[in-house]
């Protein structure tokens, strides 16, 4: 069994990826603000995006699958990110707040 | 791996896990969204060791350049009163989270246990990754790409109309 | 004519339906009109029923096998009911009996119902009556005869309450209809079992299949259920309560419905099953107790009544009961001529009652009357003969009818109930001849200004005086003419003098001991009724056997109601409605706790379920899950 240290392998990556996951799904569970929520979110999905990238390197490099998934892993969280702000914005112009707390219209 | 490519990868994982660290954790948020840009910088890093170079090029400059910007506009958009305290915990929550977020990172963890059981290739990534990539994306997957297109049309659309000024008299 | 009329028999029934139609549809506003109609539909009926007796009673071959003719009624697999005719010296002396009495009666209701608002519907009903009763009586299957037996039934309860505005009619209507409910039941559970065994309620087949049945304790359950109708319909103990409380009806109804016809409806149903019931000692001792306790019983309560058409009622009662006796003992002959005669001496008593409470406005108390032969001569003689009759004096009809029964029980080997019936017919004459008394001689009331009633109403009676002298004369122990024809068994030959003798003595010794105490100087009957007068007042309570009843009612019927609503209320509506009520909104108002509203709750959850998930694929063992976890890499 070779060094973890010194031996880097998908192992290594896997682990980082899903630690970075993980931090993202913390703040997404616990964060009052919206726009710090949307932050961890984009955390969250980089974590996939290395994840990704990383499988593609170590099992299907020729492929090229994970690179191509990546992309458009990037383009989506994009537009997400951008409609997401744009509703956060229309929502406090109404009611003046950006505290998840305080979303609760929904509530029974 | 040789071992620059060890050490770096020691460095820029440890960076990069602090950064996040301090992104869910700070209680500025404007602190909180550069952090985040330094994420993502260190994700483009990883990202060069993993031999994606095109990719930690769209990173940086989508990611690290065009959506911190847009956040950082954002939170001053929705900014009351001073910076300082605009991103709190919700400490209900986080009884409730901590204990599920464990539960997730090591269900995916153990997953690496499994993947030993997939036999690592020897070849090398295609040197020429903005090449296969414009083969791939248009010949095999013309249509998730046509479709992402579109996609970001009706988000460009979206995020202005709810975003829109609305005049009085309207 | 004579052909005809007995191979068309079904038209004898059909006349007095045609004219209740015709009286219900066409000639209501013109009472005169449907009087003239409902009479001549039985005036024309008893002219067929005659011309049938006359073909009948020439041919002694009917009396084995009777003349029927049927059509089939209705049929299903397993199910098969006819209806039709059947012609035998039974039905068609019953036959005449009503189609004559009844026209009699039809005419009399003419001037009784002068004047009454509801005349023509009177009449209407009287004629659907009618034709139920002629109905049932040529009948030649059980169901069919069912169903006539209930719209006599009906007939019954719409003209007791006849007069519908006096509260004591509809009341003695429902408990006329209520009685006879409890009683068909009995006999509808006896015809549906009757089916279920013998595969026919045919009567003629019936008689065929049912002497030499090895299980004779099902027959006794057989008999018994059947016997339960004719206990209700024919006012027999203990289901004769209905009975006095239907004089509320008009006194045609009573003298029609109540005292010839219907009433021996349940007398004539044992008679034409009696096949059934002489299968099993057991049931005629039945039916016989019960014929003969009735008659004593209704007889001791007849002697402390005070209303005239009461007493006439108990009479009633008391009569059927002895011809119940002798279909008990035996004797069809016995029965069948006591009810031939009883209908004309009663219908006659009925009727001159009417023309007495008709005279003195409605004043019905013996006690309030008092020496109407003076003004009411036609009325006082024909009531005093059919006293006579009832009294068991020769030559009158009823004599020679009552010693018939008295004979046949004693031959039969039943002294006590000899004993008992001859004390009855000891008692008949005394009730009977204290109301005559009471109410025709002796001093008269200065409040009544009685007058004679109308030929219309007069002519009828002097008829049936007629009638209740000489009918009885076709079946004296010299010229048996009536015991040869409608027998079930053997002819009973020879006179019992022995009996002749005592009955005419008892009878006489009735009307003196009446004469002795209320032919003039009431004192003797008010001292006597003071020193008894415990027993007076059970028998003036009628031994407070409706008292008896109102309390089983309240306490058990009612009761069970009482019961049952609270179950409704507490259980069926509380529990079960309202508790699957209560259990949707609580599991409503619990389960919407659960929307907070608040996106970080709901993203706790979705990843629970994503844990929860990968958790169950992963360690579910197989492959396939772990591949789908893992994204199909290879």
């Amino acid at each position: 069994m070779s060094n973890p240290v010194v031996a880097v392998g998908l192992n290594h990556f896997i682990v980082l990826s899903a630690l970075l996951f993980a931090v993202g799904l913390f703040g997404v569970l616990t964060k009052r603000n919206a726009v710090a929520v949307l932050i961890c979110i984009e955390l969250m999905l980089n974590a996939v995006n290395l994840n990704l990238v990383a499988v593609n390197k170590f099992i299907t490099p020729t492929a090229f699958i994970g690179q191509v998934f990546a992309v458009f892993v990037i383009t989506v969280a994009a537009a997400e990110v951008g409609v997401g702000l744009a509703i956060i914005i229309a929502i406090y112009r109404n009611r003046l707040t950006v505290n998840l707390d305080e979303f609760d219209w929904l509530k029974w | 791996m040789s071992v620059w490519g060890v050490v770096a990868f020691w460095g820029l994982a440890a960076v990069t896990l602090l950064a996040a660290l301090l992104v869910v954790s700070l209680r500025n948020l404007v602190y909180s969204v550069l952090w985040l840009a330094v994420t993502f910088l260190g994700i483009a890093g990883l990202y060069l060791l993993l031999e994606a170079d095109f990719l930690a090029f769209v990173q940086v400059l989508i990611y690290a350049g065009a959506v911190c910007i847009m956040v950082i506009f954002a939170v001053m958009l929705t900014q009351q009163g001073g910076m300082g305290r605009t991103s709190l915990f919700n400490y209900r929550n986080v009884q409730v989270a901590g204990p599920v977020v464990l539960a997730v990172f090591a269900v995916m963890a153990g997953l690496a246990g499994v993947l030993d059981r997939y036999a690592v290739s020897t070849e090398r990534v295609p040197p020429d990754t903005v090449g296969q990539l414009a083969v791939m994306l248009l010949s095999k997957y013309v249509v998730a790409f046509e479709v992402a297109a579109v996609l970001l049309l009706v988000a460009l659309v979206g995020a202005i109309v709810l975003a829109r000024e609305v005049k009085p008299g309207e | 004519m004579v052909e005809f009329a007995m191979y068309h028999a079904w038209i004898i029934p059909l006349l007095p339906a045609l004219a209740f139609l015709g009286i219900s549809l066409l000639t209501r506003p013109w009472p005169r009109l449907s009087a003239y109609l409902a009479c001549g539909s039985m005036l024309v009926g008893f002219v067929f029923a005659a011309s049938a007796a006359v073909g009948v009673f020439t041919d002694p071959e009917l009396i084995e096998k009777p003349l029927v003719y049927a059509v089939r009624w209705f049929s299903m697999p397993g199910l098969f009911i006819e209806a039709g005719v059947q012609l035998d010296p039974t039905s068609t002396m019953m036959l005449v009996m009503v189609t004559l009495v009844g026209s009699l009666i039809f005419i009399y209701s003419i001037g009784y119902m002068h004047g009454d608002k509801g005349e023509s519907t009177f009449f209407a009903y009287l004629s659907l009556f009618a034709s139920m009763m002629l109905g049932l009586v040529i009948s030649s299957n059980l169901l069919e005869m069912f169903l006539f037996w209930e719209g006599v039934g009906l007939c019954s309860y719409l003209l007791i309450g006849f007069w519908w505005h006096k509260i004591s009619a509809r009341e003695a209507a429902k408990k006329a209809f209520v009685t006879c409910r409890v009683a068909d039941f009995g006999l509808l559970l006896g015809l549906i079992s009757l089916y279920l065994v013998f595969g026919t309620l045919n009567i003629v087949e019936l008689a065929e299949k049912i002497p030499g049945f090895p299980n004779t304790g099902l027959l006794l359950l057989l008999a018994v259920l059947v016997f339960l109708g004719p206990i209700g319909k024919s006012g027999q103990f203990p289901l004769h309560v209905w009975l006095p409380d239907a004089m509320e009806g008009p006194t045609p109804v009573s003298a029609l419905i109540h005292a010839a016809t219907m009433v021996v409806a349940g007398v004539y149903l044992v008679g034409r099953v009696l096949f059934l019931f002489a299968e099993v000692p057991a049931a005629m001792e039945m039916v016989a107790v019960v014929g003969g306790f009735t008659a004593f019983f209704a007889a001791t309560i007849a002697i402390a009544q005070r209303e005239i058409k009461r007493i006439l009622a108990y009479s009633t009662i008391s009569q059927i009961g002895y011809m119940m006796l002798a279909l008990g003992v035996g004797s069809l002959s016995a029965s069948m001529f006591h009810l031939w005669t009883h209908a004309y001496f009663k219908a006659l008593l009925f009727l001159a009652a009417g023309s007495v409470l008709h005279a003195l406005h409605d004043r019905a108390d013996v006690w309030e009357m008092g020496g109407l032969v003076r003004k009411m001569p036609i009325t006082t003689w024909t009531f005093v003969i059919a006293s006579a009759a009832i009294a068991g004096i020769p030559p009158l009809s009823g004599f020679w009818s009552k010693d018939e029964i008295l004979a046949m029980t004693l031959a039969d080997g039943h002294p006590v109930l000899f004993l008992l019936a001859s004390f009855t017919a000891f008692l008949t004459a005394f009730y009977m001849w204290r109301l005559t008394f009471l109410a025709f001689f002796g001093p008269e009331n200065p409040e009544n200004h009685p007058h004679e009633s109308p030929p219309v109403m007069t002519v009828p009676l002097m008829l049936l005086a007629f009638f209740s002298v000489v009918v009885g004369w076709v079946g004296t122990p010299w010229w048996p003419f009536f015991g040869e024809w409608i027998r079930f068994g053997e002819v009973h030959h020879g006179a019992n003098y022995l009996v002749m003798v005592s009955s005419t003595l008892l009878g006489v010794a009735g009307i003196l001991l009446a004469w002795y105490i209320y032919h003039d100087d009431r004192t003797r009957a008010y001292a006597l009724a003071e020193r008894f007068k415990p027993v007076y007042k059970l028998l003036w309570h009628k031994y407070y056997i409706d008292e008896l009843y109102l309390w089983f009612n309240h306490t058990f019927i009612d009761g069970a109601a009482k019961l049952l609503y609270l179950f409704d209320i507490y259980i069926v509506d509380g529990v079960i409605v309202n508790g699957i009520g209560f259990l949707t909104r609580f599991s409503g108002a619990v389960l919407r706790l659960g929307q907070t509203g608040q996106l970080q709750t709901y993203a706790l959850v979705f990843f629970l379920g994503v844990l929860m998930l990968a958790v169950l694929l992963a360690l579910g063992g197989s492959p396939a899950g772990l591949l789908t976890l893992l994204g199909g890499v290879k």
